[in-house]
């Protein structure tokens, strides 16, 4: 089925040549925050928030990024849209690379990225009205006419189910998913390709949180639109997410179509998380086994040595206190940096992987 | 809004009555007499004839009340009539100073010039270079730059005008000779020449007063700057693509003037009442020299009207402080 030997200067493409575009590649992200102290705010030492991750997106699908809080999947996504200034990496989006940009490209870029904020009601400026919010970029990257920018903000508060007679109200004066639809609208405006949806529904009520989702799986059908869906609800993730990228203190630890991943976690990160998510079958519920993990994760400001995950692994053997596994491909399309599958019989990816 | 603003309005009258009656009382109970000047060999029937041509042998309920009426009565219609050339106070009792026995509001009128140019053009040139200092060394927050105005801003802030007025008259007056060190009111802006003369005495009281507006308006702004540039919808802001001056000058400008505005209008008040010291420094015979010369004099219906004037500018002040936060900040809706 596959031909090795015709791995090529992608070496991503080795394994499973996807007929499918890659729309956004990262290749090697680093995002470090640096830590000040003294008098001179000298630099001690990094927080790696982001150490050297790799994957890429295919045009078209939805990669769900899961991790419990501060494991860096927001700074991720915010990285890739170069909201910050990386510290390394590659991340090119749509054939240009977005982490090396000059200022002017870059703002030429935004209109093919875009990201849905996590807070509906801190992302919108409080003095803008809905329709000014939409507008703004049409007025920064587009020669449309009044008329046609009026046409273009109800255009799309329709398409994200706002009332139009809204548009000049004020985000304070809507409810939490309404601000999350003006926010996925104003994201919308200027037809981009790739959305970070960064936590779109953790500050939401349950019910909402389902519209949302829905809205948002609706856009993608009608637009075509790729997204990167960052979340730390599981279930969610896996009714959305075409493929689950896992991550731990600011490393992929697995990547994985959905239907793998869930049916057969292989890093036991991966296998601890998904233990945790509750089963609605109170019978099935209480005879859950839950793996529980000892202690608390390491700063990220002082990772451990070997592997990120081995001062919590239930599974830890002597290797992982002292090398870092590779982020590989162990079953197609199936990544996992483990040193568990060290033995199964792949091709090293390398530093990459997809 | 206008329901909240009258609202407002009718409720600030008990509270200026409250405010008057106060003002009264302690000037009342302070020492002090208006006749304490006059030599002693003035007979006691004649002293007992000035005071009751002063009016301070009546009752202090009686002296109140006839004050209120004056101020309130009096003095408006009096107004009327020299704008309009009518006569409804004819032959009424205006407020009279016990030391010039001149019309109060007639000597405020002649001083309110020369305190509105030099301190209220000090105030806004205070605001004007507190704008910029304040937006950079938010934006730079911890550089040079901010470093630099944070210090600047204490030392404005520490050092008091009494120090700050001498040294410059020092250094610019006396060493250097740009600048006189004496405001002359008498100037009459007429020609060039003379303007050119207005404004190099201007200089040194109006940069006195603008270092402590600088210092007060820049901090103040660099804080509310910071509190907004850290907020999540600046970072949507940049997501959109909005180039970087927009981002800054548009949307977190505009948030942060919020609070920025309603201190500068709750400093407005202060313009009106003068500046006491920086005044007497320079000698421009504004509202507060007049203020601190009646009290010394023991002139007490100056004292009280320039009091309450001051009370009502800051009632007014303070109203108009709520009612921009309503008119800037759209989550803010009164009624």
């Amino acid at each position: 089925m596959l031909d090795e030997g015709m791995v090529t200067g992608d070496a991503l493409a080795g394994h499973a040549p996807d007929p499918r575009r890659k729309l956004v590649e990262v290749r090697g992200l680093k995002m470090y925050f640096p830590i000040t102290s003294g008098l001179l705010r000298r630099k001690i030492g990094d927080v790696k928030a982001v150490d050297n991750v790799s994957f890429d997106i295919y045009e078209g699908e939805t990669l769900g990024l899961v991790g419990e809080s501060g494991c860096g999947k927001s700074t991720t996504g915010r990285a890739l849209l170069r909201l910050y200034e990386v510290t390394d990496g590659v991340v090119k989006i749509d054939g240009q690379d977005v982490a090396r940009a000059d200022a002017r490209t870059l703002r030429q870029m935004r209109t093919t990225m875009q990201m849905v904020f996590q807070d509906p009601q801190a992302s919108l400026n409080p003095r803008m009205t809905v329709a000014s919010i939409i507008s703004e970029p049409l007025d920064e990257h587009t020669k449309l006419s009044k008329k046609e920018k009026l046409a273009r903000i109800y255009e799309l508060m329709d398409a994200v189910g706002l009332n139009r007679t809204f548009a000049n109200r004020y985000p304070h004066e809507f409810s939490g998913g309404q601000r999350q639809r003006i926010g996925i609208a104003r994201a919308l405006a200027l037809n981009p390709k790739f959305i970070v949806c960064d936590e779109p529904i953790a500050a939401l009520d349950v019910s909402i949180q389902a519209q949302v989702v829905n809205l948002l799986e609706e856009l993608q059908e009608k637009l075509g639109l790729t997204y990167l869906f960052i979340s730390h609800d599981l279930s969610m993730v896996r009714h959305i997410a075409d493929r689950v990228a896992v991550m731990y203190l600011g490393q992929l630890a697995e990547l994985a179509p959905r239907e793998a991943l869930y049916a057969e976690p292989l890093h036991p990160y991966t296998e601890a998380l998904l233990s945790a998510v509750p089963d609605p079958d109170p019978a099935v519920e209480t005879r859950r086994a839950r793996i529980i993990l000892k202690g608390d994760v390491p700063s990220p400001a002082n990772p451990p040595k070997g592997c990120n995950f081995c001062t919590r692994c239930p599974r830890v053997m002597a290797v992982c206190k002292d090398v870092e596994p590779a982020f590989r491909e162990v079953r197609p399309q199936h990544f996992v940096a483990c040193h568990l599958y060290d033995s199964d019989k792949t091709q090293d990816a390398g530093s990459a992987g997809a | 809004m206008l329901n909240y603003t009258i609202r407002r309005l009718v409720l600030a009258v008990p509270t200026l009555l409250f405010i008057s009656l106060i003002i009264f009382s302690l000037l009342k109970l302070a020492p002090g007499n208006p006749l304490g000047d006059l030599p002693l060999t003035i007979p006691p029937e004649v002293r007992e004839k000035m005071r009751e041509a002063l009016g301070v042998n009546k009752p202090l309920l009686v002296q109140y009340l006839l004050w209120l009426k004056e101020f309130f009565v009096v003095e408006p219609l009096h107004l009327i009539d020299v704008i309009f050339g009518t006569h409804y106070s004819a032959g009424m009792q205006r407020i009279i100073s016990w030391q010039t026995r001149s019309p109060v509001f007639d000597i405020i009128a002649q001083r309110i010039p020369q305190t509105l140019w030099v301190v209220g053009l000090a105030y806004v040139v205070g605001v004007l270079i507190a704008l910029p200092i304040g937006i950079l060394s938010a934006y730079k927050q911890y550089s040079v730059f901010d470093q630099t105005g944070t210090f600047a801003a204490m030392l404005g802030l520490a050092v008091p005008p009494f120090f700050s007025g001498v040294l410059m008259i020092l250094i610019f007056s006396v060493y250097l000779n740009w600048f006189p060190a004496i405001y002359n009111t008498n100037l009459n802006v007429d020609s060039w020449h003379n303007f050119w003369l207005q404004i190099r005495q201007m200089v040194m009281p109006v940069l006195v007063l603008a270092i402590q507006t600088t210092s007060q308006i820049s901090r103040y702004l660099r804080s509310s700057m910071l509190d907004n540039l850290s907020q999540d919808y600046v970072r949507t802001a940049r997501a959109k693509g909005m180039s970087e001056s927009r981002v800054v000058l548009i949307h977190v400008l505009r948030n942060s003037m919020i609070p920025v505005i309603t201190v500068i209008a709750l400093g407005v008040p202060s313009v009106f009442g003068g500046a006491i010291v920086t005044e007497q420094i320079f000698l421009v015979n504004g509202i507060g020299q007049l203020l601190i010369t009646a009290i010394y004099a023991n002139d007490l219906p100056m004292v009280q009207t320039i009091t309450f004037i001051f009370a009502v500018l800051i009632v007014l002040f303070n109203l108009v402080a709520d009612l921009l936060y309503g008119v800037l900040d759209p989550r803010i809706r009164y009624d």
